[in-house]
């Protein structure tokens, strides 16, 4: 074999770089902003499939497409989206929409209110699989006149406006789309966003690259790398070495080492995302007495202390404090006394303990096991005997959606649109495939609520559900999660309680 | 005449094994909890809703009248659509299996050098404490599971001393188009080493953590076939001629020591492929592996089908090629 200079030149080279491709690129001087991701983005479409309604990929879905709406990071909303000003007619039959002008796609073309009628029209057609569908076919005829989109009402759904800054409410460009095809844009994703995809490889990273026609004013960093590392300690070890400049969903002791690290901080955020237990009223827990039993025999405050070091807000509603109805007032003291007492006058106490199985996920939330395990032990105290079943997160859905969940099973959920039809709505009407309580009197007071126009009287109806939901324990809400974010000292990252993670809004510190 | 028949035979077997695969994901994993609607439900699904999504994804079928759609799609070449992935199955598991097969490869060749050596120096110092050192090492090798080398590499090369990349396959940063799915090879043949130092500074670690457990094996067995052949009168006869120790073992027991060692590997490059499953997810390096957790979690059918039947076809393949090896290179059963 004969060995040219150049070969030898380039192998020299290689030497080189091999010698330092390992190298970190440490937070002094950050170009290009590196953050290790926990989810993969399995597809670039945000408004089908099932990566449209995984909560986590919005933010990735947000730094290339913008909502219909826009929502703050405390998930209130203003007019500052595509969606400048909206509205329903007087008897709630039309619905209007005013849209932005001088947007433009990141090919150039110029956003339109065709565009948006299109997104709505594609979004509520049953065969493009939009999984928010539901929301999306009550309004019909959509129409754009100028910068105007109208629609008919076919079911009037108080909503609706919400759910355009929330799972599917993304604006999509009709004429590329059209151009390119599902494949197409795929391969070559176009939004109005902050952000331009530069290279996407599946399952390892997608290089953005800023967008400086953004209408909301250019991103600061340039270009992002999200690279995407499901697996927890390899996240830690990306930010440890300095390969990533922030990161996200650490274990919470982790956390805590690594913020006080020099060159490192980290950020803690309530975010819209609740651990309850799901109660299905079967068995025992036909007696208000257990259900009753159970919520007052958890000490929620200490187990946020002592299992996710005090990373976590104990509530004992449904509704956070950032949703649209909650309701400071409702109170489910932690009385172990009380506990005793209401078992005793069902004949139960720890000498003839009451005894239910309890589901649980192991490792799919933080301490999701260990929080279980120490409420077992809680209840046994009071007479309380449940054995633990765990199971995969993929049993939880299957057996949620056929009702056939154990008398008391853990998971979270989550509500970014703030709305309680979307967390308390959906988690105990009945007849919703989320929901194990079918009990009647809950059926009765929410059915008038889904299609209530009058606003505070809708959310005023909400608060009166959830505060009979506590006071009869229906479903056992334990606490309000805190997202943890590590990042250099370099990057200064604004939480969004929504749990989305968004470069748009890093700036260098 | 006879060796035609023998790889027809093997040819059949493979066919027959690949249907039973097929045969047993396909029910075994309808059977498992884990329903991919259920977990694709939105908040306010109707029972129509559920219809919907069940016909659009061709699960509203008896599960035989699937098995029967499906099995006619694969003889045509059609695995099926991801479901959560939403593109071909074929498309997308041979768009990974070469970035499976540069790793185990890669791990491959590092366990052979590893193991060799040890087997190597381990017998020409025999009875000696070098041996005893290279037993001890290759029982600690052996006794821990190849993940938790991966999280302790990760340490060592990674943070403490971050000489190599933690996660990925290519770094995001290195500017070349690539025209096929095997980088490593690619960059080597149009001469990019810069880009094959960056693709090996990503690769080494997870192909080291699955390397080390097999590189224990290859020197136990290796070690101990030389010792064996080491008594033999060929080689002691080499001996008394006066050639040098080390020029015994490579040259006069090598040669007949290593099939066995051959063998063994055919077989345990089998288990490596199965072993990359965890130590992509833990390097997120976006192999067939990585994929192969993704679709377990999103109870995407079709994709695991695909990746299980792919899985298979490698393994038999693996093993049809190790047995035609063994034929060739060993005497006794080329002349059977």
């Amino acid at each position: 074999m004969k060995l040219s200079r150049r070969t030898l030149l380039k192998a020299s080279a290689a030497t080189a770089a091999f010698a330092t491709a390992g190298l970190p690129a440490f937070a002094q001087d950050i170009d290009e902003l590196v953050i290790a991701y926990n989810v993969n983005l399995p597809s670039w479409d945000p408004t089908v499939g099932p990566s449209a309604v995984n909560p986590t990929i919005q933010g990735l879905y947000q730094s290339v497409f913008d909502m219909y709406i826009h929502q703050n990071p405390d998930l209130s909303f203003d007019d500052s989206g595509l969606i400048t000003d909206w509205g329903w007619n007087e008897d709630n039959t039309q619905v209007w929409m005013d849209v932005r002008e001088g947007v433009t796609w990141h090919n150039g073309d110029p956003f339109t209110a065709e565009d948006v009628a299109w997104s709505l029209e594609r979004a509520g057609n049953p065969e493009t699989g939009n999984p928010i569908q539901f929301v999306w076919g009550k309004i019909e005829n959509i129409t754009a006149e100028g910068n105007r989109v109208t629609a008919d009402v076919k079911e009037f759904e108080p909503t609706l406006f919400k759910w355009m800054s929330f799972l599917t409410g993304y604006v999509l460009p009709k004429k590329y789309y059209e151009e390119v095809g599902p494949d197409g844009f795929e391969a070559a994703p176009i939004g109005t966003g902050p952000y331009m995809v530069d290279r996407f490889e599946r399952n390892a990273f997608v290089r953005l690259k800023a967008n400086e026609n953004y209408w909301k004013g250019a991103p600061e960093f340039k270009t992002v790398t999200i690279k995407f590392v499901t697996d927890a300690a390899s996240r830690v070890a990306e930010i440890e070495s300095g390969n990533s400049h922030v990161t996200l969903e650490v274990p919470y002791e982790e956390f805590d080492r690594l913020k006080e690290r020099d060159g490192l901080a980290g950020v803690a955020h309530p975010i819209s995302d609740i651990g309850m237990i799901f109660i299905n009223d079967i068995d025992v827990m036909t007696d208000p007495n257990v259900r009753k039993a159970m919520a007052h025999a958890i000490d929620k405050q200490t187990i946020i202390d002592r299992l996710l070091s005090g990373y976590g807000v104990a509530i004992d509603t449904m509704q956070t404090p950032e949703y649209a109805a909650y309701n400071p007032d409702i109170s489910v003291p932690y009385d172990p006394e009380k506990s005793k007492e209401l078992l005793a006058a069902s004949g139960y106490g720890p000498d003839n303990p009451v005894r239910f199985t309890i589901q649980t996920t192991r490792g799919f939330k933080p301490k999701d096991y260990e929080i279980i395990q120490a409420i077992v032990g809680l209840w046994r105290r009071v007479g309380i005997e449940a054995e633990i079943e765990v199971y995969e997160i993929a049993k939880h859905f299957e057996l949620r959606a056929a009702d056939d969940l154990a008398p008391a099973a853990f998971y979270n959920w989550g509500n970014a649109v703030g709305d309680p039809t979307t967390s308390t709505g959906f988690a105990i009407f009945g007849p919703s495939p989320h929901s194990v309580w079918d009990g009647q009197e809950m059926i009765d007071m929410i059915l008038p609520l889904w299609g209530e126009a009058d606003e505070e009287k809708r959310i005023a109806g909400w608060k009166a559900v959830d505060a009979k939901i506590a006071e009869d324990a229906l479903v056992i809400p334990l606490m309000q999660y805190q997202q943890p974010i590590l990042h250099a000292t370099g990057v200064k990252v604004t939480p969004h309680s929504s749990g989305a993670l968004l470069p748009y809004l890093m700036t260098r510190a | 005449m006879l060796l035609m028949r023998s790889i027809l035979a093997r040819l059949v077997a493979t066919c027959v094994t690949l249907f039973g695969a097929a045969v047993i994901v396909f029910f075994v994993i309808r059977v498992v909890p884990g329903n991919p609607i259920a977990m694709m439900l939105p908040p306010g699904a109707t029972e129509d809703d559920i219809a919907r999504l069940q016909a659009l994804y061709g699960l509203d079928k008896s599960i035989f009248e699937q098995f029967v759609i499906w099995l006619g799609g694969v003889v045509q070449g059609d695995f099926g659509t991801s479901i959560s992935l939403r593109q071909p199955v074929l498309d997308l598991v041979l768009g990974r299996l070469p970035a499976t097969l540069e790793l185990s490869i890669m791990a491959l060749v590092i366990a052979v050098i590893i193991g060799g050596a040890m087997a190597l120096t381990g017998t020409l110092r025999r009875e000696t404490r070098t041996e005893a050192a290279i037993d001890v090492t290759g029982g600690m090798a052996l006794s821990v599971p190849d993940f938790l080398w991966g999280l302790v590499l990760i340490l060592l090369f990674g943070v403490l001393w971050p000489v190599f990349h933690i996660s990925g396959r290519v770094s995001p940063s290195l500017d070349f188009d690539f025209a096929t799915q095997f980088y490593l090879f690619e960059s080597v043949l149009r001469l990019r080493f810069d880009v094959w130092a960056d693709l090996v500074s990503h690769m080494f670690m997870p192909a080291l953590a699955l390397a080390i457990p097999l590189a224990a094996i290859i020197a136990q067995l290796l070690k101990q076939s030389l010792k064996e052949t080491m008594h033999l009168d060929y080689v002691t006869l080499a001996r008394t001629k006066g050639y040098p120790e080390a020029s015994v073992i490579t040259r006069e027991a090598l040669p007949n020591a290593v099939l066995p060692t051959l063998t063994l590997i055919g077989v345990q490059f089998t288990f490596l492929i199965g072993g990359t499953v965890i130590i992509e997810r833990l390097f997120s390096y976006e192999g067939l592996g990585n994929m192969a957790i993704d679709a377990v979690i999103n109870r995407d059918l079709p994709l695991i089908q695909g990746i299980v039947i792919l899985f298979a076809l490698i393994f038999t393949v693996v093993n049809l090629v190790v047995d035609m090896t063994y034929a060739a290179l060993n005497p006794r059963l080329r002349h059977a």
